[in-house]
């Protein structure tokens, strides 16, 4: 299932995903209101199983593409097409079917104020209508996995920006997403936590699932050598083929 | 271990907790409650009153003989009396004693009302059991003494059951208006949730929920709360109208004790504060669901 080749980045074995493009974006361009194009000329392939850090640097538009992909906004123009279907046209009673089956690490976690951090992690499997007594046991494994198990019952308010990052993280992979977006996710985290939460990311990708981690920490990329890699540059895709390795291939 | 749907609605309403404007929305209801109680007490009791004044009166009409020889008049009263008894669809007929005359006129008339040469009417009581009867008995009276008159005791309270009529009728705008004052209240309380938990709709939207899902924490939320302020509401308003109606018993007035509630009346404010409840629901719903279409 795995599509991304773990090693170095002249490894000259690097194969490309087979698997069905799940994320498909073509000449996509994003507009806020009347102004100048946010994202322009956007278009690159994401196949199933496949891992992806997008990069570039701030204001270059990694956070307006992500709402591309997790579909909090819709296109000025282009294409898009997810899982198979096209998500510019697609009815906006559909989107919440679509939406399920993509996890988020918002930038700002996004947590809700009056929830624990068990019942924000919780809160995707409710949505989804997974019955109760299905949605405990994973809860507390998560909270194990990202060491908050003895903050279960906290709010947010009393949780650092650390420990909320990784209530934003178990809550997004808990439902076992197919998509997974994260936009800076280990910007809170100390190293020894983001390693723990970039192989929690890499194990989710082992058992199928896309990952795209927004990022402009090049030591997050040195921690998975040989990952793929997509870069924008004030809005524009510098390499659309999805071929771009870090550390950067070279010739020969 | 295994937990109630009652747990999972528990999770779900923490989700909007805390929200000020919907907690007020429980003391809104409570007074719309009770001013909605007193206005349909009030619609009921009048119509009740105003249907039983109806069925006492529209069946009841007096006859009277009016002739200045006593003799010729009691004459002709035993002969109408008769007559009028023996018709199909007269209940009763009972002629009025002169003792009873004489008070009754006592207030215009003095000690002098008494006297035996004052060439009162006389006067017969008819009670219909078919109020189509009427007009025959006033032929026949008419027939046996052309001087007869015949007054129907609907004639006399027209105004009264007019003026009931007016009462029922303002009752009833009443009710109306503060169903849409609620309503109104549930819309404005709606839109200031949303507004309150935007960001909490935002996250809950992107985590898939849909509409309905989002719609329905609200609908709860206000669900609840005026199911709360309707039933503290409509205990308030139900003493008071208690409080009323004895009141109105200690009146002794005829007219006035009438503006009871029957079984019907009671079962339908009994059924306020549900409807209330649901009219709140379906409020809420339709206000979150149109505000969350506008958004993606």
């Amino acid at each position: 299932m795995r599509q991304r080749v773990l090693g170095t980045g002249s490894d000259k074995a690097v194969r490309q995903p087979r698997m069905a493009n799940i994320v498909q974006f073509e000449n996509v361009g994003l507009r806020y209101g009347t102004g100048a194009e946010t994202l322009s000329d956007i278009s690159f392939t994401l196949a199933s199983g496949t891992f992806y850090f997008l990069t570039g640097a701030s204001g270059a538009g990694k956070t307006s593409l992500l709402k591309l992909l997790y579909l909090a906004q819709r296109p000025s123009r282009g294409i898009i097409r997810l899982f198979g279907e096209d998500a510019v046209t697609m009815p906006r009673d559909r989107l919440p079917g679509f939406r399920r089956r993509i996890g988020v690490v918002f930038q700002d976690f996004r947590l809700v104020p009056h929830l624990s951090a068990a019942d924000n992690i919780a809160l995707p499997l409710r949505v989804a209508g997974i019955v109760e007594d299905e949605i405990d046991q994973p809860v507390r494994e998560m909270l194990a996995w990202v060491g908050l198990g003895d903050r279960a019952q906290a709010r947010p308010a009393t949780l650092s920006g650390g420990e909320q990052q990784r209530v934003a993280i178990a809550r997004a992979v808990i439902g076992r997403p197919e998509i997974l977006v994260a936009d800076e996710p280990t910007g809170n985290v100390d190293p020894e936590m983001a390693d723990r939460l970039l192989m929690l990311f890499d194990s989710m990708n082992k058992l199928g699932t896309t990952v795209v981690v927004a990022t402009h920490d090049f030591n997050l990329l040195s921690r998975l050598p040989g990952a793929q890699m997509m870069r924008l540059d004030k809005g524009r895709l510098l390499d659309p083929t999805g071929a771009l390795r870090y550390p950067p291939v070279r010739p020969g | 271990m295994a937990r109630s749907s009652s747990t999972r609605s528990s999770s779900e309403r923490r989700v909007l907790d805390e929200a000020g404007g919907v907690r007020a929305m429980t003391w809104v209801m409570a007074i719309m409650l009770f001013l909605t109680v007193l206005a349909a007490a009030l619609g009921i009791g009048t119509r009740t009153s105003a249907r039983s004044l109806e069925r006492q009166l529209s069946g009841r009409l007096t006859v009277q003989i009016v002739e200045g020889d006593p003799v010729a008049r009691d004459a002709a009263a035993a002969r109408v009396l008769a007559l009028v008894r023996a018709l199909p669809g007269v209940r009763s007929a009972t002629a009025v004693d002169r003792t009873e005359l004489e008070t009754l006129l006592r207030p215009w008339l003095g000690e002098q009302g008494a006297d035996p040469e004052l060439p009162i009417p006389a006067m017969i009581d008819v009670d219909l059991a078919d109020t189509g009867s009427a007009d025959r008995v006033a032929a026949e009276a008419r027939r046996i003494s052309p001087s007869a008159r015949v007054d129907r005791h609907q004639g006399w309270m027209s105004p009264v059951t007019g003026f009931m009529a007016t009462m029922t009728w303002l009752a009833v705008a009443l009710v109306a208006l503060m169903v849409a004052a609620t309503s109104a209240v549930v819309v404005l309380a709606a839109r200031a949730g949303l507004e309150t938990h935007r960001a909490t709709i935002e996250v809950m939207h992107m985590l898939g929920s849909t509409d309905i899902q989002v719609a329905r924490l609200f609908q709860r939320r206000i669900a609840i709360d005026a199911a709360i302020g309707g039933t503290i509401g409509a205990i308030a308003g139900v003493l008071v109208v208690l409080f009323i109606g004895l009141r109105l018993q200690g009146l002794g007035s005829e007219l006035l004790g009438g503006v009871t509630l029957d079984t019907g009346g009671w079962i339908a404010i009994a059924f306020l504060p549900l409807f209330f409840v649901l009219l709140a629901t379906v409020a809420a719903r339709v206000t979150v669901v149109a505000a969350l279409r506008r958004a993606l």
